[in-house]
């Protein structure tokens, strides 16, 4: 088994609310928020699939989707 | 099992607040319940009152929501008749240690097999930011507005005192650690006490000052430290997380089927 890779990164618009924790820490500035404050993959390329912003997500609303 | 197959998705979005450190709690919880591969009719969670109490709502596995500070009395019940089942009780700290903490003393002194979640953001949320026994000498709340003189509970301390043969602390920044330690606390056949410093942004943060979610949960990075560690001779203020008590001693249902069979043996 290689390195997890990247399908992609599901953000649910209903449910995040926008707290930033996701964006915060995670640790490639992958995401951010948009003007909506709704959290969204900015360089999903340099996701290292570590899934903290879905474990810290207190909405439940990240994804982290591997190949 | 996926982690979203054990919620009631027709309740979601939750009703906490952004950036609440219950919903960590939450989302962590499934990840340790999928960890050991648990079925939802093996689960009965009960709780009380206050925002971390509405999690029984959330999953779908047997709940009761209950009245304030009597999670664990209603747990206990259903135990006693149902000892094959898993008995989840997520309180916050007023819940367990305000009006509950004399229910919270003793189910830690049967050890009877519960696993109890204090889910303590120093203070009452759902009411609208009283201090709670967790808050704190020094901190402020809506009912302390110049400072908090009541000096605080230690959660592990007490559980230890009280008779709790699993004790662990851990907060909602170390989720890793939150899921290993809630899956050994289920796991564990006796009292479980699982502390879980969670963020309340809306109260305790605003009332003192902390900062946002994301700056709360960095206080717990930096303000803990693994227990046992050579930091915390250095600096005793860090507050130590992991797991403090793990003691195979009996469990109560265990101990009251003797009874039985020594009541049924006298009639002989
Ligand atoms: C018998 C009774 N007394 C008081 C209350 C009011 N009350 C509701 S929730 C609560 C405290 C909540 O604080 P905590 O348990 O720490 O949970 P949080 O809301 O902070 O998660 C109180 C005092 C009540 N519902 N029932
Ligand atoms: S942590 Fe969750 S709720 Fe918060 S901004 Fe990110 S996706 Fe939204
Ligand atoms: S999985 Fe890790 S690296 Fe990828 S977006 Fe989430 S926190 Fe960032
Ligand atoms: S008041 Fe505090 S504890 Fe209650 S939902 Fe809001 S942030 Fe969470």
């Amino acid at each position: 088994m290689g390195k997890p890779e990247l399908k992609e990164l599901r953000i649910n618009r209903d449910w995040c609310k926008g707290c930033g924790i996701c964006v915060h820490f995670c640790p490639k500035e992958v995401l951010d928020l948009d003007q909506e404050d709704k959290a969204v993959p900015v360089k999903p390329d340099q996701c290292i699939c570590c899934m903290m912003c879905e474990m810290r997500c207190p909405d439940l609303a990240i994804d982290v989707i591997l190949k | 099992m996926a982690v979203k197959d054990y919620i009631r998705k027709r309740f979601f979005p939750h009703i906490w607040c952004p950036g609440c450190g219950h919903g960590i709690v939450l989302n962590n919880l499934l990840r340790a319940i999928e960890k050991l591969k648990l079925k939802k009719n093996e689960i009965v969670m009960t709780s009380g009152i206050g925002c971390s109490s509405r999690i029984s709502g959330y999953v779908d596995f047997h709940t009761l929501h209950t009245i304030h500070g009597r999670a664990l009395c209603f747990a206990t019940g259903v135990k006693m008749n149902r000892p094959e089942l898993k008995l989840i009780v997520p309180m916050g700290d007023g819940d367990a240690l305000a009006i509950g903490g004399n229910h919270f003393i003793h189910a830690a002194r049967r050890n009877i097999d519960i696993t109890a979640i204090i889910m303590n953001n120093r203070i009452y949320g759902m009411t609208g930011g009283q201090f709670s026994p967790l808050s704190g000498y020094g901190t402020k709340g809506t009912t302390a507005p110049f400072m908090n003189i009541d000096h605080g509970f230690d959660v592990v301390e007490l559980s230890k005192a009280a008779g709790a043969t699993f004790v662990a602390r851990t907060s909602t920044y170390h989720v890793k650690q939150m899921v290993d330690i809630l899956a050994d606390a289920i796991d564990h056949k006796g009292f479980s006490v699982v502390e879980i410093m969670s963020q309340c942004p809306t109260y305790f943060g605003r009332k003192n000052k902390l900062g946002g979610a994301t700056d709360m949960m960095t206080f717990y990075k930096d303000h803990t430290t693994p227990v046992g560690s050579k930091e915390k001779k250095a600096n005793p203020e860090l507050i130590e997380r992991g797991i403090f008590v793990h003691e195979d001693l009996p469990e109560y249902c265990n101990e009251y089927d003797k009874v039985i069979e020594m009541a049924k043996a006298s009639l002989k």
